[in-house]
């Protein structure tokens, strides 16, 4: 079977649904040449009125998108750094994402935000290396962190799809992983539907994006003291809670690795939802960047702060252990 | 657009925001709102220079260009009475009333946010073989928000068929023009290269025809156009100025701002019987639209968050 790259299925997605639906088109910096190699090839193919390049206006494009989704097309914006989303934080979660409510049902804004390379990219410091997809999910916008090539291609076809807006994380650390895929079992992946990445029976980890890599990794490390299930939500908003029901019930111990900051995070909503809903035999633990982490620049600096594989063995021997 | 339309949509404009906050002070429209009192030429002349496909974005101050766009009063009403009959079915309210069926994309209440709104949406309405525009409509105040710059730089880069219309009030809010705005209005438009022209936004044929003039400019694909209207607000910047008053403007200078009604000046148009004519008109079109408000449901508590998603999943 062929190798499909995660980055490269994202780029079959977006040129897949452009020649299938003529009312998709994207906007963004630096895509008519692919700056990110997201958007390769898509210009020669579609030309500037479907692969518009735009200034630097993040604010301006982003409202614009939100108007020509009003006006019935449904837009694609490309954001090239991850932190970006905190200057379209207005247009996104107070503008897009209010409309169909506070219009009584009106309209739709069918507009999907992708940032390739979201989270850590290695050396690029406090501003540009931040993965805010708690935030959306703290607001209600659909947010997808897809973990494979496959669901990268499916989730942002659904993204696309969808009526509502959606934002896209593709993690810098998942861009370059690549699977054997036969393409013609490619298809969308519904919203808010987990998965499960490796069948386990003794602790249910959780991971998303690049992290569910690290999960498999430690559970193959530790198959020799426990059987571990890696449960990938694949959406962070909708939670996949039935699903992730179903796994704790077969394991009952919860560990949920998170790229996020501690409070309030993705982990913290994971945590909560356990506490609420499920019956666990010892307390779960988060493994997530400090409270209020700003990545610092210096390699050995940046790992410290980002959640790793030694600090996930370390609280999963913690659930098993504790009685 | 005849003499007698432009007042009729003047008078209608005045009198549903006098009836409006009436409809404040006796509790049925709660959170207050913004009344347009002193502008209505301008919402009245653009917006009959537009045709029933052609889209505009409004503002805080909004009521006077869903008017002039042509909803029906009772509904208006009945959205900020937040009733299940309104617009948005009371899910907007003032700030928010919309109706896509004639092309009102929504008042926004961020400001300087719709113009790029606007600018999409009228960029797409190309792109899709239409030959519609879009208007939105923005204060003074909006002129200093970047984000309505960038929008001018898009519209004028892609040709977009959008026109910028500034209502310049003398103040946002509470801030004079003069205090805030360095360089001019116009001044910024035309840095993008948009023509920009200042216009009496007191006279509503005037309003139309530089309006007309600006349509059929971006309707030939030769691209955006900014109208300065210079107008007064005669009432507060929103109606809790009706209980604490602020001091920022002289009641000499209110009084010289009503000189220039909108609604005389197109009312000494008309002959005495026709203008009394009209009103009795308006007044029985209002009529009837309060009592149709007032006698249409509350929504239902339960159903608080429809809407929330256009898609159909069900959330938690």
């Amino acid at each position: 079977m062929p190798k499909l790259s995660y980055l490269k299925a994202m780029n079959r997605a977006l040129g897949d649904e452009l020649a299938a639906d003529d009312r998709v088109f994207l906007l963004g910096e630096d895509i008519r040449v692919a700056a990110s190699n997201l958007t390769a090839g898509l210009f020669t193919r579609f030309g500037p009125d479907r692969v518009l390049d735009t200034p630097l206006s993040e604010q301006a494009f982003t409202n614009f998108a939100t108007g020509a989704a009003l006006a019935g097309l449904r837009p694609v914006i490309e954001f090239q750094i991850p932190s970006l989303l905190f200057l379209v934080f207005e247009q996104i979660a107070n503008q897009a994402h209010k409309f169909s409510l506070m219009s009584g049902g009106q309209c739709k804004v069918p507009v999907t935000y992708v940032v390739p390379g979201s989270g850590s990219r290695t050396g690029w410091a406090g501003q540009h290396s931040d993965h805010p997809y708690s935030l959306f999910a703290q607001v209600g916008v659909k947010t997808v962190v897809p973990s494979t090539p496959a669901d990268a291609y499916g989730l942002l076809l659904s993204a696309i799809r969808d009526d509502d807006p959606v934002v896209v994380f593709a993690p810098a650390g998942a861009l370059g992983f690549r699977e054997d895929v036969d393409f013609s079992t490619l298809a969308p992946v519904p919203l808010g539907v987990g998965r499960v990445a490796r069948a386990g029976t003794d602790v249910t980890v959780v991971a998303l994006g690049h992290l569910v890599q690290d999960a498999l990794a430690v559970a193959d490390e530790l198959a020799g003291e426990a059987s571990i299930e890696v449960f990938d939500p694949r959406t962070v908003y909708p939670l996949d809670v039935e699903g992730l029901a179903a796994s704790v019930a077969r394991t009952r111990r919860l560990v949920v690795i998170d790229d996020s900051n501690r409070t309030s995070g993705f982990g913290a909503e994971v945590l909560a939802v356990a506490a609420e809903r499920f019956d666990l035999v010892t307390p779960p633990r988060r493994v997530t960047r400090p409270d209020g982490a700003v990545l610092p620049f210096a390699l050995a600096l940046d790992r410290a702060v980002q959640p790793g594989r030694d600090d996930l063995v370390a609280a999963i021997r913690g659930v098993l252990e504790e009685k | 657009m005849t003499t007698v339309d432009l007042y009729r949509t003047v008078r209608l404009i005045r009198r549903f925001e006098e009836r409006a906050i009436e409809f404040v002070r006796s509790g049925e429209i709660v959170g207050g709102i913004h009344p347009y009192i002193g502008q209505e030429a301008i919402a009245a002349g653009v917006c009959a220079a537009l045709r029933a496909d052609d889209l505009i974005t409004s503002t805080h101050r909004g009521h006077g260009h869903v008017l002039a766009k042509g909803v029906n009063p009772a509904r208006m009403f009945a959205e900020l009475m937040g009733r299940e009959s309104g617009l948005n079915k009371g899910r907007g309210g003032s700030m928010h009333a919309a109706d896509f069926g004639l092309g009102i994309l929504g008042a926004n209440a961020i400001v300087g946010a719709a113009g790029s709104i606007a600018t999409g949406a009228a960029w797409a309405q190309r792109r899709l073989g239409r030959s519609s525009v879009a208007v939105t409509f923005f204060g003074d105040g909006a002129v200093n928000e970047g984000m309505l710059l960038e929008a001018f730089n898009l519209a004028a880069l892609w040709r977009v068929p959008v026109l910028f219309v500034c209502e310049n009030n003398g103040y946002a809010t509470t801030m004079p023009v003069d205090s805030a705005v360095a360089g001019s209005i116009t001044g910024r438009a035309k840095a993008f290269g948009i023509p920009a022209f200042t216009i009496d936004g007191q006279d509503p044929e005037k309003v139309l025809a530089a309006t007309t003039a600006a349509v059929d400019r971006a309707r030939s694909g030769k691209g955006p156009t900014f109208l300065e209207c210079t107008t007064y607000r005669f009432d507060a910047h929103h109606t809790f100025e009706h209980r604490v008053r602020l001091s920022y403007r002289s009641d000499e200078e209110v009084s010289a701002g009503w000189s220039r009604d909108p609604v005389e000046i197109q009312g000494a148009r008309l002959a005495r019987e026709d203008r009394a004519a009209v009103d009795a008109e308006v007044e029985a079109l209002l009529d009837a639209a309060a009592s149709i408000a007032l006698g249409s449901a509350h929504p239902d508590p339960i159903a608080a968050l429809e809407y929330l998603y256009a898609s159909p999943e069900v959330f938690r």
